[in-house]
């Protein structure tokens, strides 16, 4: 017994900080959270409820309302980036990727440089250029005479979410195009010059070679596109208020969350409901990600160089 | 070097320390930040050359962290000693925590009116904890050039109004009125709050509607609606997606010819506008109507429970309550009126006028501010996204009403009633 493996003490201390860290700045918090929707304020504190947040929230017609109207806004801002940011910026590395293309570099940069900046910035740029009164939108559409197209895009409540979602799409784009950029760089030369013996080429060496070989890739950013936009909230609130106008046509989880989490204007803050809709939206995530990592990931293919 | 400096700096600033050791220094919480010059420069000079020995510090947060902030300052006990209180129930909140203090036995609480001190007292009027400091007027302004230019006078009755508005569209070189519908809130407030108090009268609609007699479905309050339907037609192109900044450009930079506003903007625009600029209350529904409007009780002092010098925090409220700091508050801002009883002398032309209803028109204050938004939904933001889609012709004005008013007696027992 004396002869014993010996206690790997070595792997307790590694992990020790990483595990400390992460338990204190996530995972208490996370279940702080869960734990604050489970009690309601009362006259002078507050008393365990059970599940009644959950039953108002989902039970109330003004509660539930709200609640199924900024997820289904979330769903369709999802939506836009699955299909117009990813495809872009697929699209963007497949280009990059040729080597004929001249100022790769350049382009690179130019396209990835949105991601870095400040939603602030970004919200007050494109509110900027969508004004009708002194954006440059409705003079640019007037010059190559379609004025007639042009819309206060922003007030409207049928165009609000979508002109949103696009400009998001705008800014964000540079992070699926590095991400298949990369993937396509890691793809060996000599199967590239296996497809070209057997006559592959161009667009068709892309669809039949190059994006099996990018598909776990492309599951990553759906995976990262999901979560973003499930917690997204800067943009909207930044250009549209945390009364996400109008109408709430732009509400989504996240500013739904933030007005009743801390208020707004006369309303006074409501930290168990706030922490119910949080938790909803825990949920609806992890839903989302275990879809993904038991169905999708595990029958992807992977292909060992 | 570097640590040299930094000793000396240190020393420096405890000798600065020890210098005033013997005064008490008093800290103001507020959300005003932009009225930190004149209060650094005029009152609280004044205040320390009459009472030697106690020290004053305006510290203000922004104003839209000042809720939170001024929250968690108080849970945490390092808020100031003296804090700018936001009207009604916010307020009402940190009285009813114990972390704003009682303030009834002031002797400068005389000087204010009931209506005055309405916002900052518990619901059945027997304690008062904040000093009143200023109320805001709504109304409208105008470019009072253009108006010339075009020949008109300001109006007086609903159907002037549209007149005016129907001959400035016609000439085309101003947009007759600057107001957008994207921040929601101009619509409610510069809107509905606005023009609201003639349809309702005042004081006597509100306070019907806090007992239950009267409800949003009713006439009264389903005009002003009525009316910010009509509205659409005078705003400028794309108004849907236009802000408050952007409205206050197009007012100030000439391009739009009315503004309904509040009196706030006097100091904003005096050294922005370059035209003359004129003022009119909100028009009366018809010819000779008494006139009423939106006076609203909009800031006032009060002391932290938890204070370390109560009667020195207690000496500078006696003095914000007097005729001399109503004075000096009332000049140094225009647009923010003193609600002390004595009637204080303004150097501003516009500011005169705004005040000046105040004799001719009856005062009321912002219907959905006391008691009405204390549930969910909250009257007050479900009212700005009613204005907003009343003006952009999404919902009905009876449509907008009925929902309000279904919001409101979901909650509010004397809605229930009936």
């Amino acid at each position: 017994m004396a002869k014993g493996r010996p206690i790997r003490w070595h792997i307790a201390v590694f992990l020790a900080p990483a595990v400390l860290v992460y338990s204190a700045i996530m995972i208490l918090p996370l279940f702080s959270t869960l734990n604050l929707s489970l009690f309601t304020r009362t006259e002078g504190g507050t008393a365990f409820v059970g599940l009644d947040n959950f039953r108002t929230l989902f039970g109330d017609p003004r509660w539930s309302a709200a609640f199924w109207n900024a997820l289904g806004n979330n769903l369709w801002f999802f939506a836009v980036h699955m299909l117009v940011q990813n495809p872009i910026g697929i699209l963007l590395a497949a280009l990059l990727s040729s080597p004929r293309l001249r100022f790769s570099a350049f382009y690179r940069t130019a396209i990835f440089i949105p991601t870095i900046l400040s939603f602030v910035v970004v919200g007050f740029i494109w509110k900027l250029i969508l004004s009708p009164l002194w954006g440059i939108a409705p003079n640019m559409l007037d010059m190559v005479g379609l004025k007639s197209l042009f819309a206060p895009w922003l007030g409207k409540e049928e165009y609000a979410l979508t002109t949103l979602a696009l400009i998001s799409v705008w800014q964000f784009v540079g992070i699926p195009m590095m991400l298949i950029y990369a993937a396509l760089l890691s793809i060996p030369d000599d199967i590239i010059e296996a497809a070209e013996m057997d006559g592959i080429t161009g667009w068709s060496q892309f669809w039949r070679i190059k994006l099996p070989l990018i598909l776990p890739a492309i599951g990553i950013i759906s995976i990262l596109t999901f979560v973003g936009n499930f917690n997204a909230f800067d943009l909207i609130y930044v250009s549209q208020g945390a009364l996400a106008g109008p109408n709430f046509a732009t509400d989504i989880l996240g500013t739904f969350l933030y007005r009743t989490f801390f208020g707004f204007q006369l309303q006074l803050g409501d930290p168990h409901m706030g922490a119910a809709i949080a938790t909803a939206m825990f949920a609806i995530i992890l839903v989302g990600v275990c879809i993904y990592l038991f169905l999708i990931q595990t029958r992807l293919r992977r292909y060992q160089f | 070097m570097i640590k040299t400096l930094g000793t000396a700096l240190l020393a420096g600033t405890m000798l600065g320390g020890t210098a005033w050791g013997q005064d008490v220094t008093l800290t103001i919480e507020s959300w005003r930040n932009d009225d930190i010059t004149i209060w650094q420069d005029t009152l609280i000079p004044a205040f320390e050359a009459a009472n030697p020995g106690i020290k004053v510090v305006f510290s203000p947060s922004a104003p839209a962290d000042y809720n939170a902030v001024l929250n968690s300052k108080l849970d945490a006990g390092s808020a100031g000693d003296l804090i700018t209180c936001r009207p009604f129930d916010a307020s009402l909140e940190l009285y009813n925590k114990g972390q704003l203090a009682d303030l009834t036995s002031l002797a400068s609480m005389a000087n204010f009116s009931d209506v005055a001190k309405s916002a900052w007292q518990t619901d059945d009027g027997t304690a008062t904890f904040c000093v009143p400091m200023a109320s805001v007027i709504h109304g409208f302004l105008y470019n009072a050039d253009a108006f010339e230019e075009l020949g008109l006078t300001p109006p007086t009755t609903e159907e002037e109004f549209f007149a005016v508005l129907d001959k400035i569209k016609e000439d085309g070189t101003y947009v007759p009125m600057a107001m957008g519908t994207q921040d929601q809130w101009e619509a409610a407030t510069m809107g509905y709050q606005n023009i609201g108090p003639n349809y309702w009268k005042g004081e006597e609609g509100r306070k019907a509607l806090i007992e239950g007699t009267q409800k949003l479905t009713d006439e009264p309050w389903v005009a002003p609606f009525v009316q910010l339907a009509k509205w659409k037609d005078y705003l400028g192109d794309g108004f849907e997606a236009q802000t408050y900044p952007d409205s206050q450009n197009l007012f100030t930079l000439g391009r739009a010819a009315i503004y309904p506003t509040g009196s706030w903007e006097i100091g904003v625009f005096n050294p922005q506008v370059s035209f003359t600029m004129g003022a009119f209350p909100p028009p009366v529904p018809n010819a000779g109507d008494t006139c009423y409007i939106s006076d609203h009780t909009d800031i006032a002092l009060g002391m932290n429970a938890k204070t370390a010098h109560p009667e020195e925090a207690k000496t500078f409220l006696e003095w914000v309550g007097s005729p001399e700091f109503a004075a000096l508050y009332a000049n140094a801002l225009p647009g923010f009126f003193s609600l002390n009883s004595t009637a204080v002398e303004m150097e501003d032309p516009l500011a005169k006028e705004f005040v000046s209803w105040r004799e001719k028109c009856e005062p009321t204050i912002r219907s959905t501010y006391q008691i009405l938004s204390r549930g969910t939904p909250n009257l007050e933001n479900e009212t700005w996204n009613a204005s907003a889609n009343v003006i952009r012709g999404s919902e009905t004005p009876e449509d907008a009403a009925k929902r309000l008013q279904e919001g409101l007696a979901s909650w509010y027992e004397p809605q229930q009633a009936q």
